[in-house]
């Protein structure tokens, strides 16, 4: 398959399961024609109207299809141009398909995708096609949310969550589009849960998702110049969150730096914090350190956006304050 | 009919007596939608409902001991104490939900008609709301894509003059909430004695019918009446004496059995029927009264498709 850019990742996902499995259908605004952000270039040319199917202007005519069509026996693949735009579809997403099935006592099964494009990455998109919205869903029991940080992983994790017997939100970082990278040949699937880690490291634990994976490598080679080794983490999927990685990996660091593009007042970074501080505070040599997003709308101007979103330097200042913290603990032993 | 009317009067004086958990809307009077739309449906068709939703579950079948124990939040339950009244679903018989967040259903049913068409399997989806949907932006977004899409389903309006508490007629620009919307999107005005179970089965039975034909949506306008309040706890003050007595003299209990009794059936015969079903009901809510509570594990079942809810390792 040799070299794959992220949007290319996304189309590839696409199409190996819809010819796979008869049941997988797309909708979304514009897809047939390629989409916005072209991830689901000739899928209508290849699987025809009936399973590429172009909509309105309707978010929440799409969610809602999209679930209707799983309870029915469809594998739904709906494409939400923006996930800020998942505000205007917000009750079919949080409060129909979260929940039916628990409310119905397990009558039913979503084996449904949502996916579009997330976050800001500094390309001046601002308030409301910049947002990192995994949060949002995270507050919500019901849905499973992954977030790719390469073709790699929108590749398998898109395939994965078509699979999956439950609804499952990717969210594809638009700044990732590019990327590229060779990711083999053959039938590509990632589990759900497994988080993967992307650098090891001994010195400290630094745990990204999406973008900020690549923030925390390009940290971590900064650090290394001054030889610190830090450990890097990708969690790939909040829900369901690989605990275990990385509550294993800072028992070898005693370290952890969370960050995350989203801002920072009620973030998944809290929730991986938190778990950590409670589960291995015996393990830790310093305190648990976030580095999240501004607590302010994401402004536009380069200068603006650039104050408030995570950078490779801040993630690195971060580690140097964990390590600075700990260090006088350790030249007196 | 006669069932469902005492399905809820029953439901309505358990409320009363609290041994409901949560609130409960009524469809006293309204039953005449439920089952002349019910009547023309084959069982792999799907229909959908509000949380006034009993009487749609009833009327496709669902049973009446499960949707009770589910109201009383005893086991057996038809959606095993999660639902509750606002949620009852038995997709067993085709009852794909009742849905408490107004308007969310409809483009579920476009999804559920959609699925149909993909598969070709002539199924057809007949989805029930309320006027009060006809002004919140769901319902424009589902009518549409079902008629840009041509999908095989039948909306059906259930208008009962109030969205909730504050009359239709005071929130809409135009005199009938669904009817005088349907040419927005290219549809037929539609517009039927919602009380009369068989002016209902001929006119959503036609609609029923082009949507198993191929020949697209439909937008149905059901003018039917609240017997009660919004919910259980509503009194229902804010109505005229004289509006609640002039729909009292054509509820469609009354209506049938004056229809029933020109086709020559003997009034005594109508009131055995009632008798035993009210026999019946008392019966069948002494038993499930007598049921044991779920078992508080069970909270913890149903969020994912392995049975499971934990969320991290």
């Amino acid at each position: 398959m040799a070299e794959l850019t992220y949007r290319q990742a996304v189309a590839a996902a696409l199409a190996q399961e819809m010819a796979r499995d008869g049941r997988v259908v797309l909708l979304g605004e514009d897809i047939g024609s390629g989409g916005v952000f072209k991830t689901t270039g000739g899928l209508r040319e290849r699987f025809g109207t009936d399973r590429v199917r172009d909509t309105p202007i309707s978010e929440q005519a799409i969610a809602g299809a999209a679930m209707g069509a799983a309870m029915a026996g469809l594998r739904p693949v709906a494409e939400i141009m923006f996930a800020d735009f998942y505000a205007t579809c917000w009750d079919q997403v949080a409060n129909e398909i979260a929940k039916v099935r628990y409310m119905t006592g397990g009558q039913v099964s979503l084996p449904l995708v949502l996916r579009g494009a997330n976050g800001s990455g500094g390309l001046g998109f601002g308030s409301q096609h910049g947002q990192s919205a995994e949060n949002w869903a995270m507050t919500v029991p019901g849905l499973k949310i992954a977030s790719p940080s390469g073709p790699a992983e929108a590749f398998g994790l898109l395939a994965a969550a078509i699979r999956d017997d439950d609804p499952v939100m990717v969210f594809e970082h638009k700044a990732l589009y590019g990327r590229k990278e060779d990711i083999g040949d053959g039938e590509h699937v990632l589990p759900l849960g497994q988080a993967r880690i992307a650098r090891p490291g001994a010195d400290v634990t630094l745990a990204g998702l999406s973008i900020t994976v690549g923030t925390c490598l390009a940290a971590a080679a900064e650090l290394a110049a001054e030889g610190i080794e830090a450990e890097v983490i990708d969690l790939r999927t909040l829900v369901p969150l690989d605990a275990a990685t990385v509550l294993g990996s800072v028992a070898r660091t005693g370290r952890l730096v969370v960050a995350e593009e989203n801002p920072g007042q009620l973030g998944w970074g809290a929730s991986v914090a938190a778990i950590v501080a409670q589960e291995a505070f015996g393990a830790l040599a310093a305190p648990v350190t976030r580095v999240s997003g501004g607590n302010v709308p994401l402004p536009v101007a380069a200068s603006l956006e650039a104050e408030v979103v995570v950078s490779a330097a801040r993630v690195a200042g971060a580690v140097r304050s964990v390590l600075g913290t700990s260090q006088p603990l350790s030249s007196t032993s | 009919m006669c069932f469902l009317r005492r399905f809820e009067e029953r439901a309505d004086a358990l409320y009363r007596q609290g041994l409901i958990h949560g609130p409960v809307h009524l469809g006293l009077g309204q039953e005449a939608v439920a089952v002349g739309a019910a009547s023309v449906l084959r069982p792999g068709d799907y229909s959908l409902g509000t949380y006034r939703g009993h009487a749609h579950a009833l009327a496709r079948g669902a049973p009446a001991d499960a949707v009770l124990a589910e109201l009383l939040g005893r086991e057996g339950g038809i959606c095993g104490g999660k639902g509750g009244s606002m949620h009852i679903t038995s997709v067993e018989h085709g009852y794909y939900g009742s849905y408490a967040i107004v308007g969310a259903h409809l483009p579920i049913a476009c999804g559920l008609a959609w699925a149909s068409a993909v598969q070709r399997t002539g199924q057809v989806t007949v989805c029930f709301f309320g006027d009060g949907t006809t002004n919140i932006g769901a319902f424009h977004e589902a009518v549409n894509l079902a008629a840009v899409w041509r999908l095989p389903v039948v909306f059906v309006c259930e208008n009962n003059w109030y969205m909730e508490y504050t009359p239709i007629g005071d929130v809409i620009p135009v005199a009938l909430p669904a009817a005088d919307r349907a040419a927005a999107y290219g549809l037929d005005r539609i517009v039927v004695d919602g009380n009369d179970v068989s002016a209902v089965r001929q006119v959503v039975g036609d609609a029923v019918r082009a949507a198993r034909d191929g020949r697209g949506p439909s937008l149905v306008e059901a003018q039917t009446y609240r017997l009660k309040g919004h919910s259980a706890a509503d009194g229902g003050a804010y109505r005229p004496a004289g509006e609640v007595a002039h729909w009292r003299e054509r509820e469609p209990l009354l209506l049938a059995r004056a229809a029933l009794a020109a086709g020559g059936m003997a009034g005594e015969k109508l009131d055995e029927i009632d008798a035993r079903i009210k026999g019946d009901l008392a019966e069948l809510a002494r038993q499930v009264l007598a049921r044991p509570v779920p078992n508080p594990a069970g909270a913890w079942t149903d969020v994912w498709s392995d049975g499971s809810w934990q969320w991290r390792n």
